[in-house]
């Protein structure tokens, strides 16, 4: 097997900016192999976006604190200088938000902005990059992709411009995008058109793509793997069909039973994992889990879980895996 | 239909957007962003709004709270016109509130949590300690301890966790209808079927009303007694969800529902259900403004526009394919399909 293009190994992120340090992100290894795309999705506030933005160095870096080990390409993000930072930025690595109206510079022309990320990056004359924009509008399928490289971010539809994101992503010709939350300010019919585009994206250009979503039905859509975190950790990974099919961390089966479907009847309660997260500056000694657990013993509290395996490419952060083999998620 | 118990009700609402330009900033041009939408919302209902990115379902919630002004147009409550001497917009915003799509905005990042939810209810002359306790009250229902997140800052929460911050905010004031605008689209779905649930627990406790917009179809389909389907600043469709859901009349409904996310790795998409760009809201098309992308246009349909009509039990559309009088013909099945 080639070594993965992305390699996160033992993650940590602590912010320090408040009275008492928030470890936000804890123990997250995962890889990415050359042209895979997974998904990461899990409880909101469970670290999904500083993840991402530790890839690209982007937690404010006066008041946090990594630990671990970021491999992109082989390049050690973490010993990166800002130089080195800024040509890898945009570069080998990109990244898309969920409101692309924040990413954009509302001043400047869609074209422009991409002409400038290009010539930051490479020397290359003003007409070539030109071209270059005009390409990639075409292969984000942006229609009249000529006159709407003199756009403003704000004459666009979301979802056009949600694409221009995307090519703007793209300018540098990078191998891993990161995307958060891509698609949950479209709507259904624009947000499958996205969708099939980074999955495009991922086949015609070799893409690994790490995508953060609340949607299952988007992660699905995309993904060759799902990883779930809960409270900082991954507690759960496997190839998309065998996270949906037989889910097995306690808080997968949670979170997948939760969701409302077209067979629910109307009026019934939906199916909540009870309790909250735990406080990311207070984290137990055991389980981060334990207390919504209905299956949480004594043993569970004692200390730290080691991630088990559980079949070609499945783990799952618990020690009662044993009772969860059968579990019906409907 | 009865307007009885309409607690809400919208008559010929018009809100364009002027484009500035020229040395002189002169409007040069309007963006068509709720063009002529009559509505009711009935007491103790939720209303689910659906339709594509800028159709206009937040400029219709921001028109509904009179948040900004429409160009033409009335809105009632309770059958009193809002801002007449029967009901000065003053008390009309204390029962009408809203949870904005962006959850940022609508929290002063200089106060805590704590005072951004209490804020309005002191504003509105809630006693200051009871106005705190509510405050923890209500954030213990949406899932945040006090303890943890009354003192913190808006920048010191995930996208989830402000977004629920801005339900309390929204609820700390008691009004009877609420208009949530995306507001579970950033929860995971187990954070999402808590506050849903807590919805409907409040909803059931104060007889509240609700407006619900989302792009979650599923979500909308669960929470909704009635559906609304927009189309570029105008209504669609609207009828009762399960109807709705079950027998879409309107083709831009149709295609909305059949581009839900397959569930199935084994299974997924290969073709989006709806191609081509949204027309400009600039300049929209003429007659019927589906009908560049309709796949079942037929030549009437540039020509005229289609009235919101009723053609089934509470169900309302506006397509010229339901009305026998229209003059509509169905393109052959050939046509159709290219
Ligand atoms: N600058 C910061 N200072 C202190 N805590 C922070 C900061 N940024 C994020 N956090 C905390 O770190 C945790 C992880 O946040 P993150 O934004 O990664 O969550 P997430 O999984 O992306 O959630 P969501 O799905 O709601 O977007 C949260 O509990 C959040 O409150
Ligand atoms: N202040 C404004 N000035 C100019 N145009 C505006 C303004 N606010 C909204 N628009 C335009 O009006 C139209 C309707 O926007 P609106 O935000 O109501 O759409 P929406 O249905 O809520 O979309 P989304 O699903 O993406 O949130 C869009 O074309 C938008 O660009
Ligand atoms: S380790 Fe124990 S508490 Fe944690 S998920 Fe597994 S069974 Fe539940
Ligand atoms: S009126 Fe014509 S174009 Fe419009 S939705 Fe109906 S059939 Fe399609
Ligand atoms: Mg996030
Ligand atoms: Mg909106």
């Amino acid at each position: 097997m080639t070594a993965p293009f992305l390699s996160i190994k033992n993650l940590g992120v602590t912010f320090t900016g408040g009275t008492r340090p928030v470890r936000a992100v804890n123990d997250v290894s995962l890889d990415i192999a050359e042209g895979e795309a997974v998904a990461l999705i899990g409880e909101s506030g469970s670290g999904k976006s500083v993840t991402m933005r530790a890839v690209m160095r982007l937690n404010p870096e006066k008041r946090s604190k990594l630990d671990g080990q970021i491999l992109v390409g082989g390049r050690d993000v973490m010993g990166m200088n800002a130089r080195q930072l800024s040509s890898f930025r945009g570069g080998e690595a990109a990244m898309i938000f969920q409101e692309p109206l924040l990413a954009l510079d509302p001043v400047y022309s869609l074209g422009d902005q991409i002409v400038e990320s290009i010539r930051r990056h490479e020397t290359v004359s003003r007409d070539a990059a030109r071209a270059r924009a005009l390409e990639l509008f075409e292969q984000v399928r942006i229609p009249s992709a000529k006159s709407r490289l003199d756009n403003y971010p704000h004459e666009m539809s979301g979802g056009m411009r949600q694409r221009a994101m995307i090519a703007l992503a793209l300018a540098c010709r990078p191998k891993l995008l990161l995307a958060d939350e891509p698609t949950t300010a479209l709507d259904a019919t624009v947000q499958i058109q996205v969708l099939l585009l980074l999955r495009e994206l991922q086949r015609e250009l070799g893409l690994s793509i790490l995508f953060v979503t609340h949607d299952i039905g988007a992660a699905i859509e995309v993904a060759d793997r799902i990883a779930v975190m809960y409270a900082g950790q991954i507690v759960e990974q496997a190839s998309a069909r065998d996270l949906i099919r037989s889910p097995r961390h306690p808080y997968t089966l949670g979170l997948l039973k939760s969701r409302a479907h077209d067979a629910m009847v109307k009026g019934t309660k939906l199916d909540a994992i009870p309790g909250a997260p735990p406080d990311l500056a207070n984290l137990p000694a055991g389980c981060p889990f334990a207390p919504r657990c209905f299956l949480a013993d004594a043993g569970c509290k004692a200390g730290p879980i080691a991630m088990q395996d559980l079949g070609p490419g499945h783990q799952a952060r618990c020690r009662r895996l044993d009772q969860t083999a059968l579990q019906d998620v409907g | 239909m009865s307007t009885a118990n309409a607690i809400l009700t919208v008559r010929g609402l018009r809100k364009y957007f002027p484009i500035k330009g020229g040395i002189l900033g002169r409007t040069v041009k309007n963006v068509h962003a709720v063009d002529g939408v009559n509505l009711e919302v009935f007491e103790g209902e939720t209303l689910g709004v659906v339709g594509e990115s800028g159709c206009g379902k937040s400029t219709t919630a921001r028109l509904l709270m009179h948040l900004i002004e429409p160009d033409e147009g009335a809105l009632y409550f309770d059958g009193k016109l809002v801002g007449s001497p029967e009901l000065p917009l003053k008390d009309y915003r204390r029962q009408v509130q809203m949870v904005f799509q962006d959850s940022y905005s609508s929290l002063n990042p200089r106060l805590t949590i704590e005072d951004n939810i209490a804020f309005g209810a002191k504003v509105h002359g809630t006693p200051a300690r009871e106005a705190l306790e509510r405050t923890h009250d209500l954030l213990n229902r949406v899932g945040l301890d006090p303890v943890r997140f009354a003192g913190r800052y808006p920048h010191e929460l995930s996208g989830g966790q402000r977004q629920r911050v801005n339900i309390a905010r929204a609820l700390a004031l008691r009004p009877r209808v609420i208009i949530l605008d995306e507001a579970v689209s950033a929860l995971d779905k187990s954070v999402e079927a808590q506050v849903l649930n807590l919805l409907a627990d409040l909803k059931e406790e104060f007889g509240l009303t609700y407006v619900f917009i989302s792009h979650d179809l599923n979500v909308v389909r669960f929470v909704s007694d009635r559906v609304m389907v927009m189309y570029l600043g105008q209504v669609a469709e609207i009828g009762d969800a399960d109807a709705l859901y079950a027998d879409p009349l309107h083709p831009y409904s149709r295609a909305l529902l059949s581009s839900m996310p397959s569930m199935d790795p084994d299974n997924r998409t290969m073709e989006p259900a709806l191609t081509g760009d949204p027309p400009n809201p600039i300049d929209p098309p003429s007659g019927c403004r589906f009908h560049t992308r309709c796949p079942v246009v037929s030549p009437i349909c540039s020509g005229a526009e289609p009235a919101l009509t009723q053609r089934a039990a509470k169900h309302l559309v506006a397509c010229h394919a339901h009305d026998p009088a229209s003059g509509y013909s169905a393109p052959s099945p050939k046509e159709a399909a290219e």
